[in-house]
C-alpha cells in the first residue's frame, strides 16, 4: 500500500508539513473572518474586490497555469458574468444570490464555445485569438442590437438588498457573501486539480501526444477546461456587478485581461493559493502607485512588477515553496 | 542465452484463433518519401516480437500507425479482429494497446505515482462534475487507483521513488515509470519503442528478465523496437525486420538472422 509522501513527513519546529498546511488553512480563516472588523468601509471594499479578482486569477490559472492555453482575454468572460448578473437583476427583478450560478453556466458554454476554435491554435497564436475577444467585448457590449440589454455605453445601474444582517454593514456583508463564494471557489478548483480530471489538465500541458495515447480526449478536455476556468472568471465578473452596483462596457477592457495575466504570475502559475496573492497585488498595488504620484502611477506599478517577478521568479506561491523547504528538517530520531 | 534461442524457436501453445494484431498493407509517405511501404505482419496472443532495422526504416512510424499518432495513406491494422484505423487516438489505451516512447514521453513536472496513475485514465471514469463536488464514487475510484498504481511501482521497484518528480530522476528510472504508466492502462497489447536504449549493460539484463514478466505473469503480448540485437534475440518468440520501409524478413530470431537480406542491411555490401 501507499506509503506517505517524504514531503509531508519533513518538519519545521518540530512540527510535520501535513499539520503546518491545516494550520496556515485555519489562520488564514480566522483572519479572513476577522478583517472586516479590523479595518474600515474602503479597505473592506477593496478587500472584497481582491477577493473577486482572485477568483477571476483562479480561473485562468486552470486554463494557462494547470492546463496550458494562453488567454488575453479573460475580460470577456469577467464582462459575460457581469452582464448577466446585471441584467438578470434588472429586467427580471432577479435577487442578486440567484444570479451566480447562472453566470457560472452562460460563461461554461461562452467558453466552451470558443474552446472548440481555440483547439487548432497553440501558445501565441491562441494568445493572438483570445486578445481579439478582449478587445472586442466593450465595443460588442454597446453595440446598437445588444444596447436594449446592456445599457449601451451607459452600462446598467444594479441594485442588490441591503445587508440582510443588522450587525454587518453593507460593505462588510458584501465582504463576506464574496468570501463563501471564493470559499467554494477555492474548494471546487482544488477539488478538480487534485483528481482525475487535474491530471488529465496537466498531463495535456506537459505531453500532449502522449497524453492522448494515454488515452486522454485531449480536445474534450481543452474545451471544457476552457468552459470551466470561464465559468470561474464569470463568478468574479458576477460578484463584481453586484459589489460596484454597476456595470458599462468600458470596465471590462485589455487591460483588465493582462491585470489577470499579471495577478496570475505574481500569484504563481499553476497554484492555487497563489491566486489569492495575485487578486491582493493586481488590486493594491496600482492603488499605491496612484497614492505615491498620480503622474507616474504605471511607473511605478512597473516598478513593483519587476520587482515582484525579480524576488519571486516563480510567484509568491514559488516563494513560500522555497522558504519552507529551506526551513524543513528530516524528523529527527 | 542460446538455450533460450531454441526454445524461442518452437510455436508458441497459447497462439489460438488468429493473430492479436494484424497489419497488412501499411502505406505512409512524408512528402515523397516511402516511410513504410507495404509492410505486412502479425504479432500472436501471448509472443513478444521484436521489430528490427537500422535506422531510418520505419520502425518508430509504424509504432506511430499502431498507436493512431500517425495515419497511413494505405493498409489496414486489426486489432483482436477489429479494424483500429478509424479509432480516435484516444482510445487506443482503452482498446488495450499501451505504449512508452523512444525519447521518454513522461509529464514531467509530475510524480511518479501520479504519471503512472494518468496510464490508468482509461480504466478510470469519472468527469469533471463528479471531481469538482469530489463525489464518495470519485474517492472510491481515486483510491482504487492510487492502490493499483502503487502495486505497479512497487513491482518495477520504484517505491523510494514513487513522490519524486520524474524530471528529477535518471534517465533508467525514468524508462521504468514509462513501463508503469503503460501498464496502468491495463493494455492486452504492449508497444516498447527502444526500452534498452540509453540503459547500462546490466539494467539491459534486467529488461530482459522484466519484458519476460510482464508476459508470462499479466498475460501481455508484447511487440517490441530495439536495437540491442541480442536482447531482441534472446526474448523474442519472433522478429520482423524493416529496412526503407520495406519488411525484409519474419521469422523466428534464428530465422531471422540467417536471413541475407538482413544481414546485409546491417552489415551493407560493397556490390
Amino acid at each position: 500500500m501507499p506509503t506517505r509522501n517524504p514531503a509531508d513527513m519533513l518538519q519545521i519546529a518540530g512540527i510535520e508539513m501535513v499539520s503546518w498546511r491545516r494550520i496556515w488553512l485555519v489562520a488564514g480563516l480566522v483572519i479572513a473572518i476577522a478583517l472586516p472588523f479590523l479595518f474600515e468601509g474602503f479597505t473592506v471594499f477593496q478587500l472584497t474586490r481582491a477577493l473577486i479578482y482572485a477568483i477571476a486569477i483562479l480561473g485562468l490559472n486552470l486554463l494557462t497555469g494547470f492546463n496550458g492555453q494562453f488567454s488575453l482575454g479573460h475580460s470577456a468572460f469577467f464582462a459575460i458574468g457581469a452582464y448577466t448578473t446585471a441584467i438578470m437583476m434588472d429586467r427580471w427583478e432577479v435577487a442578486y444570490y440567484w444570479t451566480i450560478l447562472p453566470a457560472a453556466a452562460v460563461c461554461f458554454v461562452a467558453g466552451f464555445l470558443f474552446g472548440l476554435p481555440a483547439l487548432r491554435l497553440e501558445g501565441l497564436y491562441l494568445a493572438l485569438a483570445t486578445f481579439a475577444l478582449a478587445t472586442a467585448t466593450p465595443q460588442i457590449l454597446k453595440y446598437e442590437p445588444v444596447a436594449k440589454f446592456t445599457g449601451g455605453v451607459q452600462g446598467l445601474d444594479v441594485f442588490p438588498d441591503d445587508s440582510p444582517v443588522s450587525f454587518l454593514s453593507n460593505d462588510q456583508w458584501w465582504y463576506y457573501f464574496t468570501l463563501v463564494v471564493a470559499l467554494i471557489a477555492f474548494l471546487v478548483a482544488w477539488n478538480l486539480v487534485r483528481g482525475r480530471t487535474g491530471r488529465a489538465m496537466i498531463a495535456i500541458r506537459d505531453n500532449p501526444i502522449a497524453s492522448k495515447t494515454m488515452g486522454i480526449n485531449t480536445a474534450l478536455y481543452k474545451s471544457l477546461t476552457f468552459g470551466v476556468s470561464a465559468a470561474f472568471t464569470g463568478v468574479a465578473g458576477a460578484l463584481e456587478a453586484i459589489v460596484i452596483q454597476f456595470v458599462a462596457p468600458d470596465s471590462f477592457t485589455f487591460l483588465l485581461a493582462v491585470s489577470f495575466l499579471v495577478g496570475l504570475v505574481v500569484g504563481g502559475i499553476g497554484s492555487i493559493p497563489g491566486a489569492i496573492f495575485g487578486g491582493l497585488f493586481i488590486l493594491l498595488i496600482p492603488n499605491w502607485a496612484d497614492q505615491i504620484s498620480q503622474g507616474l502611477s504605471w511607473a511605478i506599478y512597473g516598478l513593483f512588477l519587476i520587482g515582484a517577478v525579480y524576488v519571486m521568479p516563480a510567484g509568491a506561491a514559488g516563494l513560500v515553496r522555497l522558504v519552507t523547504m529551506r526551513l524543513a528538517k528530516k524528523p529527527s530520531g | 542465452m542460446s538455450g533460450s534461442l531454441a526454445e524461442r524457436s518452437e510455436p508458441d501453445p497459447r497462439t489460438a484463433s488468429g493473430p492479436l494484431l494484424d497489419v497488412s498493407g501499411i502505406k505512409l509517405s512524408f512528402g515523397g518519401i516511402k516511410a513504410l511501404d507495404d509492410v505486412s505482419f502479425t504479432v500472436d496472443s501471448g509472443q513478444i516480437v521484436g521489430l528490427i532495422g537500422p535506422n531510418g526504416a520505419g520502425k518508430t512510424t509504424m509504432f506511430n500507425c499502431l498507436s493512431r499518432v500517425y495515419v497511413p495513406n494505405e493498409g489496414q491494422i486489426r486489432f483482436k479482429g477489429q479494424p483500429i484505423l478509424k479509432e480516435p487516438t484516444h482510445r487506443i489505451a482503452d482498446i488495450g494497446i499501451g505504449r512508452t516512447f523512444q525519447n521518454l514521453a513522461l509529464f514531467k513536472t509530475m510524480t511518479v505515482l501520479q504519471n503512472v496513475m494518468v496510464g490508468g485514465h482509461c480504466t478510470t471514469a469519472s468527469g469533471f462534475i463528479g471531481n469538482a463536488l469530489r463525489l464518495p464514487s470519485v474517492r472510491r475510484e481515486e483510491d482504487e487507483l492510487v492502490g493499483r498504481a502503487w502495486s505497479l511501482i512497487s513491482y518495477l521497484g520504484l517505491e523510494s521513488v514513487a513522490h519524486a518528480r520524474v524530471s528529477d530522476l535518471p534517465f533508467g528510472t525514468q524508462k521504468r515509470v514509462e513501463i508503469g504508466r503503460a501498464l496502468a492502462s491495463k493494455p492486452t497489447l504492449l508497444l516498447m519503442d527502444e526500452p534498452a536504449g540509453g540503459l547500462n549493460h546490466e539494467e539491459i539484463g534486467g529488461l530482459g528478465d522484466l519484458i519476460r514478466q510482464i508476459r508470462d505473469e499479466r498475460d501481455i503480448t508484447v511487440l517490441i523496437v530495439e536495437h540491442h540485437m541480442s536482447l531482441v534475440m534472446a526474448i523474442s518468440d519472433k522478429v520482423v525486420a524493416l529496412d526503407f520501409g520495406r519488411k525484409l524478413a519474419e521469422g523466428t530470431p534464428a530465422e531471422v538472422q540467417k536471413d541475407p537480406e538482413v544481414i546485409r542491411a546491417y552489415l551493407g555490401t560493397n556490390d
